[in-house]
This record gives C-alpha cells, structure tokens and sequence, in this order.
C-alpha cells in the first residue's frame, strides 16, 4: 500500500528545496513556459558574454560594407552573418550587444515600478480612508491617458535618452502595481493571521511589510514577467519614435527608427531587430504564463 | 480567588453608513454582557453563529472597544480608545483562532512567528528568544526540527499547537479561545484539549473559552455563558447549566444536540418499529 | 439487490510528490430504504470515495474497483452521457458548504427549475409549479418569493434546504449527503436532519450519511461503516457499533468523545490504536 507522506505528516525535506521542487513540478508542464524561461536565460547569457561573443565593435562603422545583405543572400559575406546596416556596422553584433539594453531596460523599469507600486500600494490598502481614495484617484488619472502618449510627454519633458524613458515607462506602469497590491493587501488584511500579529502588538509598519506583503507576492510576481516585456516594447516604440536610446547606441527600437526608410528594399535592416524583439517579448510572457499557473494556489492539485 | 476578567455591561454596536438608497442602520452585536472570571478557571461562551461571541471575543482580546460598559483586567479598568493599551496589558491577554489555517503567516517559519511576539514586546536577546521558543515548542508537544518549517507542512492539529505556543509566548494571564477545537478532528481533538488542561494547570492561566460545541463545554467548564442575539441568557456553573438550564433558548440548545450514547439510539430504534 | 454496490474501490491521485492513494479497497452496500452512515476523520477517503461513485473526481484521479454498480448497472464503465442521465436524476448528492455550492450569480428558482428541464423535460409553467412544491416540502417559507432570491441573500440553512430540494427533485432512489450539516448551527443542524430523515422515509430513497460526528451516527444512521487512511475498518449496525465496537479504531474514537470522558483527560486515539495495517485485519 503506497501512501506519500504528502498531506498531514510533517515533511522531513528541507522546506525551500521542497517547495521549489513543487513549483518546478508546476512550472515544467507549460511546455511554452520552459521554452521561454530557456531562451530568455540564453539571452541573458548572450548579455553577460556579449563582448567576447560579438563578431564586431557595435559601433564600429565599415564603410567600404555598408549595407551587405546576411550571408545567405547574394551578395553577403561571411563576416557579416547577418549583413550590416545603412553606415557599415555589422547586424550580428548590434542585436546581441542590443539584448544588454533591453535586459537592462526590463530590470530597471520593472524594478522602479515594482518598488514604487508596492509602496504606494500597501499604504493604500492598508490605510484606506482617505489615503486610499487620494492614491487611487492620482492611478486613474494616469491610467486615463493613453501609456505611450504618458511616456512621450515625460521624456519630452525630461529630455530624450534611455534613461529619462526608461523612468518616464516605470511611472507609466505604476498603477498596474498599485491596484494589484493594493487589492491584495485589502484581501489579506482581515485574515487570522494578521490579526494575530496585532494581537502580539505589531505596529503598522511591521504589519505592512513584514506580516502582510509577502504574501502578496504572487500576483505581482506574475504582473513583473509580463511588464518585463511591456517594458521592452515600450522602450523601443521610444526609441522608434526618436525619444528614447539615441544613435549610436545598439537598442533594437532605436535600431528599428534608423531604419525605416528600408523597409521595403534592404529588409534585414528592419526586420532583423523587430523579429529580436517579437521573439523576446514571446518568450518572457510564455515564462510569465508558466509563473501564474505555478503560483496560483487555486491552480493546484495536491 | 483573584479575578482576572471582569466585564461589566458591555456594549457593543456597529453603525453601518447609509448610502444614498439605503439608511443607515445600527447592529447591536452585544447588549449589556456582565460576567468574571477567577484566575485558573474556564469560562465557556455558548452560543450559534450572530449570537455576538466573536465579537466579545475580540473585545476581551482588546482588539476592538466596546461601545460603552466596562472591561477591567487584573483589576485595571481598559479603555483601548483612551490609550489604555500599553505594551504591559498587552502581554496580559492573547488569543487563539478557530481556523488553524488561517492563524498563522504561511511565509514565516515556525521559530519566526514564536519569536516575533518577543521581539516586538520585550528586548530579550535572540539567542534567548530562540531558547524560549524552543522550549516553548516543545512544551506544547512538538519537536526541535520543526523549528525553521513552514506551517503549510503540519497538521491540524499541530498549527493549533503552534498557535498556542504563539499564544503563551508573552505568558499571558488570560487566554480566548475562540473555537479553537471546531475544526479538528476528534482524535486531534482530545489531545488539544489535553494539552489546554496541562497548561492551565501548569502555569495557572485563565481561559475564556468560546464554542458552540456542548459536549466540549461540558468537559472543559467551569462557569458557562450561553449567548443569543448579543444577550446572556443563562449564566452559571457548569454543572448548574447542564443539569438545570433555566432560560428556553438554552433548553432548544441542550434538545438539538445529537447525543451518541446507547440508550438514545435503543429508544429512536425503538419509535421507527413501532411507526 | 442493493442499490449501491461498491467492491475493492481504489482511488489514487497523481500529487506533486508522486501517486497518493485517497481510497484503498473500500467495500460496501447500499440497500433502499435505509440509512448507511460512512464515519472517518479527516483523511479517511469517505467523501472521495462518493465522489468515485458518482464519477465527480478530477482527471488526475485514477478510479478503479471491482464492482461498482447502481441497481445493477456499472457505473464504472458507464460513458459520460449514460452516467449524466442517472446523476442528479436516481443518484444525487448534497454537499458541506451550501451557500458555496449553489451558483451565486443565479437565483435558486433558476437552479432549481434548472434540474428540472434537464432531467424531467417540464416546461417553463409545470417547472415553477413543482418547484414551489418542492420548497414547501423542504420548509422554505414563502416559497414563491423565495425563488427569486439569490444564495448570498438566504441563510446557511436556507439554502441548505434549497440544495435538498434540488436534490430530491427527481425523487432519487439514492441521496448521498456530505456532512451536510457541518458548517451549520446546532439547532439549524437538527432542523436539516429531521428533514432529511421524513424525506427519506416518505420516498423510501436510501440515503449516506457522510460525517464525521458521532453524534449525527447516533441519531439517523441503521448502519455504520467506519473508515480510517482510506481503508474500512468496520462495518455493523449502529446499536451494535455503540454497545460492541469490534475495532480498535471505533472503541479508540467513541472513548475520545467528551461526553464519554472519564477522568481528567480523554484518551487520545493514538494511546489506543496503532495503526497497523497488516495486524488490523480491516474488514474488506
């Protein structure tokens, strides 16, 4: 008779090891979502190893190759694998010293707005009142306006560059976060747990942030992954738009804005980056989807 | 005998604000409960779900004021509306929780939620804090492993014990239980209530016990409350209660309870031959 | 012929930490007319092995038995739109929580007449007329309000009553109820099980009493199964189970009632019974 010790005996593996193995064990059946978590370590590997892995300085311009398409086609050369662009720097090379930008773009914007979200979120649920409408009303002021215009305007404001986009999008993301924690710190605030802490005599603060927040974490876990690569995006429509990574810099939007006057005769120039970015942003919301349905308890079987 | 709760007429009522189609309305959860309670004694509160325990449980645990009457605690008067609520009256009441899965924070260890009641209240050192929750730990019948687990890897049974635990950290004067045993098994059940009965004997604790579980009262009582509609109905002994239950609310209560003994079933066996 | 016939019922599901087996080779028969109690605690495998029966458990569940007939028929092998004809109209369930259990966005009238469009083919006038009749024979005051009303606005009684009279809509021959009266009041509780047992003695159904409370067993129950870790560990009338428990399990939980405390401490089921299931001998 074979019964796992899985429900009421007490576990004698360690508790992280278990639990992360549970959440594999969650995680790994969305073929898609280790597909994605796969390819975006790859990219992260390409980042960290970018200098050694590039054929060619990314900005470094070859005038006597300008514009030779991949080496597949006719007339590519096998230096340039994926051909060079309108002032002679070398595709290959820009797109993979392009994932460092990008990645640091996720990070950055992700982790402004998870900060600040978080903040301003569980002072709103926690507080409620007045505090809470104040708050709330401010995130649907910025949520009424469309987030590209938002961002366009802010970085306008602050000047074009990578940064000022880059704050310029985490302000823009900044209500996604505060709803979300703020709903669920409203929701965990009544439970037993919390009560009991006040019964023991924490204070607010230690309530807040130290009783309540982490077990918030789950949705807003998910929410990061997928405004990970809304971030990606946003910052190349900047870019695209001239506001945001200026020339030379290899960002893909910005490399996606140089060249738009090919787009119907030397494709690999346009396409090349846009496909960087599609396949990017596909794989880090596929990692996302895994995320969620591992960490939703509703989700789970045993 | 020194008494350690007193509560004299205790009121309690909710406003609900009206909007703009309903009027506002006022609950009154509790209308006017006096009792006391002696130190190492058990008093149980009786009643159905809106009869107000709950409510005068998280006013005993001073999480909640009342609306107006008295509340006095080892002989001092508590208004926690007046700032009353020092750290020192604090530690004098603690409470355990009827769900033993929602009592305690899922992402913190066991050692962490014994220990965080220490470190909020007193200064003690934390290689003293941890000898304390181990000894702890272990008096309420858990093992020394079980220190840096979560709660979602124990039992019923075992979280109501680490809730306990939870509880006697600050070696309060006075527990409430709300309905600390309703969602345990039987077996599991006994030995909680075993181990309530060790530690009061042990360290001499006064506990206001709140249930609607007869069979559980009448085993652990001293004094019994029965409560409907916010009111006390009957307030007495145990054994008065049980044997001579005066007000008819508490009669219905007494009539309604299965019993599971062998005559009662020899005489409903009985009634269906002959019907 | 016994209306419910279970042999050897096995019921395994696939967990994170590998296959757990909920119901290890539970036997038992139903017969008409009278009532079987299925007592355990929690972990014993009472609820899930109804559910088997009724073919409610999720695809990770894997159900298999020897026998496992309904008046004769397998229901085992039964294909889905076979089994959707008997479930709900010969067998139906009642379940712990019924304010959850009921649909909140719909009113109970809709709920009700639901069951009865589907099973019985009324139509829309002969469908209200039966319903109302329905809640008058379950107690619901006010019957024709009250099928306008959705769950969040009735009593844990109330719609407890709602879901026994969608249950017995169809007249069953067989009611499953499970702790139906749990996360009830005790003097709601008794209301819900005197209604039960007129039900069941006015329509003759057979009816399991799925519970965790002696007291309940003692008070509706012609039989008991004791059931323990998914295994059943004994099976008697219910006067002999109360005067002459065989099992150590049963004596070890009828000690552990308070009611029967002798002394300062109650006995805990471990001091009394070693679960061990080579000696145990547990009845198959």
């Amino acid at each position: 008779m074979s019964q796992a010790a899985a429900t009421s005996a007490v576990s004698t593996d360690p508790s992280r090891r278990a639990r992360l193995a549970e959440f594999w064990y969650y995680f790994s059946e969305n073929r898609g979502a280790v597909i994605g978590l796969v390819f975006f370590l790859f990219l992260v590997l390409l980042a960290i190893f970018a200098p050694i892995i590039a054929p060619h300085d990314p900005t470094a311009q070859y005038r006597d190759a300008v514009l030779i398409p991949p080496v597949w086609q006719e007339g590519g050369r096998a230096e340039f694998l994926l051909g060079t662009d309108a002032v002679g720097r070398d595709m290959l090379s820009r797109l993979i010293y392009g994932t460092q930008f990008s990645l640091f773009v996720g990070v950055i914007v992700t982790t402004l707005s998870l900060v600040g979200g978080i903040f301003v979120g569980v002072i709103a649920g926690y507080f409620r009142g007045w505090v809470d409408t104040v708050i709330m009303r401010v995130m649907d002021i910025i949520l009424a306006f469309p987030s590209l215009l938002l961002a366009l305007v802010l970085v306008a404001v602050l000047g074009p560059g990578l940064t000022n986009a880059m704050i310029a999008i985490a302000l823009v993301f900044q209500p996604h976060f505060v709803r979300l924690t703020r709903a669920a710190v409203m929701s965990e605030k009544s439970r037993d747990y919390v009560i009991a802490a006040k019964v023991a005599g924490a204070g607010h603060g230690r309530l807040m942030f130290k009783t309540i927040l982490p077990n918030c974490m789950a949705p807003l876990i998910v929410q990061a992954t997928l405004s990970f690569s809304s971030a990606i995006l946003d910052a190349a429509a900047l870019g695209f738009l001239g506001m945001g990574a200026q020339p030379p810099t290899p960002e893909w939007g910005t490399m996606l804005a140089e060249a738009r006057e090919f787009i119907q005769s030397k494709w690999w120039v346009v396409t090349l980056p846009g496909v960087a970015i599609l396949v990017t942003v596909l794989a880090i919301n596929l990692m996302g989807d895994g995320l969620r349905d591992a960490l939703d308890p509703k989700l789970k079987r045993s | 005998m020194t008494v350690v709760l007193e509560a004299r007429n205790l009121v309690r009522d909710y406003h609900i604000p009206g909007g703009l189609i309903k009027k506002a309305k006022t609950v009154h959860a509790l209308k006017g409960v006096s009792f006391s309670v002696e130190q190492g004694k058990t008093l149980a509160i009786v009643g159905e779900s809106g009869c107000g325990k709950s409510t005068l449980g998280r006013i005993l645990t001073l999480i909640d004021p009342a609306t107006s009457g008295d509340l006095l605690i080892d002989g001092n008067k508590i208004d926690i509306t007046k700032g009353d609520l020092t750290p020192e009256m604090r530690r004098k009441v603690q409470i355990v929780f009827q769900n033993p899965y929602g009592s305690l924070n899922p992402r913190q260890k066991i050692g962490d939620i014994l220990t965080e009641p220490l470190i909020i209240n007193t200064k003690t050192p934390a290689d003293e804090r941890r000898e304390r929750a181990m000894a702890m730990l272990k008096k309420v019948g858990l093992d020394e492993r079980h220190y840096n687990r979560y709660p979602h890897m124990f039992s019923g049974g075992q979280r109501q014990r680490i809730a306990i635990a939870r509880a006697l950290m600050l070696n309060p004067k006075l527990l409430v239980l709300d309905e600390p045993v309703s969602a345990l098994d039987l077996s599991v059940q006994a030995q909680v209530l075993n181990l309530l009965a060790d530690l009061q004997d042990e360290f001499q604790l006064t506990y206001v016990f709140i249930s609607h579980d007869l069979s559980v009262v009448r085993y652990i009582a001293d004094d019994v409350m029965v409560m409907y509609f916010g009111e006390a109905v009957e307030y007495g002994s145990r054994d008065e209660v049980f044997a001579d239950p005066k007000h008819s609310y508490t009669k219905t209560l007494f009539a309604a309870t299965p019993r599971a003994d062998v005559a009662s079933i020899k005489a409903r066996l009985a009634k269906k031959q002959a019907a | 012929m016994a209306l419910l016939e279970i042999e050897n019922l096995v019921v395994e599901f696939q967990t994170a930490t590998g296959p757990f087996r909920a119901v290890d080779g539970v036997s038992m028969k139903v017969h008409e007319k009278e009532v079987l109690a299925i007592v355990g605690e929690s972990g014993s495998g009472k609820s899930v092995s109804m559910l088997a029966a009724m073919g409610l458990l999720p695809w990770t569940a894997n159900v298999t038995a020897d026998k496992l007939t309904f008046n004769g028929r397998d229901l085992l092998g039964m294909s889905s739109s076979e089994r959707k004809k008997i479930i709900g109209k010969d067998i139906s369930m009642i379940f712990q929580e019924p304010v959850a259990s009921l649909n909140p966005c719909f009113t109970v009238g809709f709920q009700i007449e639901e069951v009865l469009r589907i099973h019985l083919g009324l139509d829309k006038a002969q469908r209200r007329k039966r319903a109302i009749e329905l809640f008058e024979a379950v107690g619901i005051p006010d019957p024709a309000e009250r099928l306008g009303h959705y769950p969040h606005q009735m009593s844990g009684g109330q719609c407890q009553r709602v879901m026994i009279a969608i249950a017995i809509a169809c007249n069953p021959k067989l009611l499953i109820a499970d702790e139906p009266t749990t996360a009830l009041d005790v003097t709601i509780q008794k209301q819900i099980l005197d209604l039960l047992m007129r039900l069941q003695a006015e329509h003759g159904m057979g009816l399991i009493m799925i519970t965790h409370n002696m007291g309940v067993v003692a008070e509706t129950a012609d039989r008991v199964v004791v059931q323990y870790k998914g295994r059943k560990m004994e099976e008697a009338d219910v006067l002999s189970l109360f005067e002459s428990p065989k099992s150590n399990y049963t004596r070890a939980l009828l000690a552990a009632l308070p009611d029967n405390a002798t002394g300062d401490r109650l006995p805990t089921i471990s001091e009394l019974f070693v679960d061990e299931p080579s000696l145990q001998g547990a009845a198959r």
